[in-house]
C-alpha cells in the first residue's frame, strides 16, 4: 500500500538532492547590489571626485568596511567548510601572478574612473536610474575591451 | 506613510552600505561558488556581439557558461531603476564642504542626482569626448588589469590576493591623477 503524500510533511529521501540554484537568483543578487551602489552613493560622480581629492571618509569607509566584511565572512565560510548551494566545495580562484598587467591595466582603469566617475557596476546602475549618457560610456567601454582583445599579445603582462 | 517614503528615498551611511557590499563575496560563493566581479561582462558583451569572422581569440569561449554574470549585470540595471528612479534621493549628495568647493571649481553645481548635468548633456560635443575617453579607458584597463573595483578591490582583497593589492593601488593612483590633473583640463575645454 502506498501512502498518499500529506501536506506539510516532506519526504525524507536518503540521497540528498542538490538542485542547481535557478539563475534568476543572480538577477536578484545583482538587483540588491545595484540598490546598494545607488543608496551608498558609490555610483555618484560627486562622491568619486570627493574620494580622489581626499575630502571625505565616505568612500574609504565604504570600501574599507566592505573589504573587512568580505574578508571575515569568506574566511568563516571556508573555515567551517560550508558547501555552495549546488554542493560544490567553495574555492577561490587565485589571480594570475605578475605585476605588469595590474600596474598598467590598473592605472588605465583608474584614469577612466576619475573622469566620468564610474566603474563597470555603476555604469549599469546609472543607466537603470535614467542617466542615458551612460550608454556612451558603456559602448566606449565595450570598444575598449575589444581593443584589449586585439592588442593583448603585444602588451606586457 | 510620508515617513516611510522619506526613509526609502534617503541615502545609506557608509557603515551600513559597506558591509552589505562586502557580503556580496560570500553570497555569490554560497549560491554557486562564483567570484564576485562585474567587468568580465564587458568581455562577455564583446563575445556575444562580435561576428565570428572578426573575433579575436580573447573572445572565443563559451560565454553561455557565464550567463549568471550577465544576469547579475542585468540586476544592476534593475537595482538602479529601483533606487535611483523609483526611490530616488530628492536631495543633492551631501558632500563635504571641501568637495562642494572643488566641484564648483570644475564648473559643476551640486544638484540632486548622481551625475551633474554638466557631464550628461549630450547636446555638447565636449561631453561626448569626456564620456568616450572615460569609457575606453575603463573598458581597456579593467580587462588588461583583470578586474575592476568589485573584482579586485572588494573580492580580491577580501580573499587576500597579492595581485589585487597591486591592482587596487594602481586604480587609486590612476584615479587621483585623473581627477586632479586630467579632469580640470577636460572641464576647461568643455566649458
Amino acid at each position: 500500500m502506498t501512502t498518499s503524500p500529506i501536506p506539510g510533511v516532506h519526504d525524507r529521501s536518503p540521497v540528498a538532492a542538490r538542485p542547481t540554484v535557478s539563475l534568476v537568483v543572480y538577477l536578484l543578487a545583482g538587483l540588491s547590489f545595484g540598490v546598494v551602489l545607488v543608496k551608498s552613493e558609490a555610483a555618484s560622480w560627486y562622491r568619486i571626485q570627493e574620494m580622489f581629492r581626499f575630502e571625505s571618509i565616505h568612500m574609504y569607509g565604504l570600501i574599507g568596511s566592505a573589504v573587512l566584511t568580505g574578508m571575515i565572512t569568506t574566511a568563516l565560510l571556508r573555515r567551517v567548510g560550508v558547501r555552495s548551494l549546488d554542493g560544490q566545495v567553495i574555492t577561490v580562484t587565485a589571480k594570475e601572478r605578475g605585476w605588469r598587467r595590474y600596474v598598467f591595466g590598473g592605472l588605465t582603469f583608474g584614469l577612466g574612473w576619475g573622469l566620468a566617475g564610474v566603474c563597470p557596476g555603476p555604469i549599469l546602475s546609472l543607466l537603470g536610474s535614467g542617466v542615458w549618457a551612460m550608454l556612451v560610456v558603456l559602448v566606449a567601454a565595450l570598444v575598449g575591451t575589444w581593443l584589449y582583445g586585439l592588442l593583448r599579445d603585444h602588451l606586457p603582462h | 506613510m510620508i515617513d516611510v517614503l522619506t526613509a526609502l528615498r534617503s541615502p545609506w551611511p557608509w557603515y551600513v552600505a559597506g558591509p552589505l557590499i562586502g557580503l556580496m563575496v560570500p553570497l555569490l560563493l554560497l549560491l554557486g561558488n562564483k567570484s564576485f566581479g562585474i567587468s568580465a561582462n564587458l568581455r562577455h558583451g564583446c563575445a556575444i556581439l562580435l561576428p565570428n569572422a572578426v573575433k579575436p581569440g580573447f573572445f572565443r569561449y563559451n560565454w553561455r557558461a557565464e550567463t549568471w554574470n550577465l544576469l547579475f549585470a542585468a540586476g544592476l540595471i534593475l537595482g538602479g531603476l529601483l533606487a535611483g528612479r523609483v526611490f530616488a534621493n530628492p536631495d543633492p549628495t551631501r558632500l563635504s564642504a571641501a568637495a562642494i568647493q572643488s566641484v564648483q571649481h570644475l564648473g559643476v553645481t551640486v544638484q540632486p542626482g548622481l551625475m551633474p548635468a554638466a557631464l550628461t548633456d549630450l547636446s555638447r560635443p565636449g561631453v561626448w569626448l569626456l564620456l568616450t575617453v572615460s569609457g575606453l579607458l575603463v573598458g581597456f584597463g579593467t580587462r588588461y588589469g583583470g578586474g575592476c573595483t568589485s573584482g579586485h578591490a572588494i573580492s580580491g582583497l577580501s580573499t587576500l590576493q597579492g595581485p589585487s593589492v597591486i591592482a587596487t593601488a594602481s586604480f587609486f593612483a590612476g584615479g587621483i591623477l585623473s581627477a586632479n590633473l586630467l579632469l580640470p583640463i577636460f572641464m576647461a575645454v568643455i566649458r
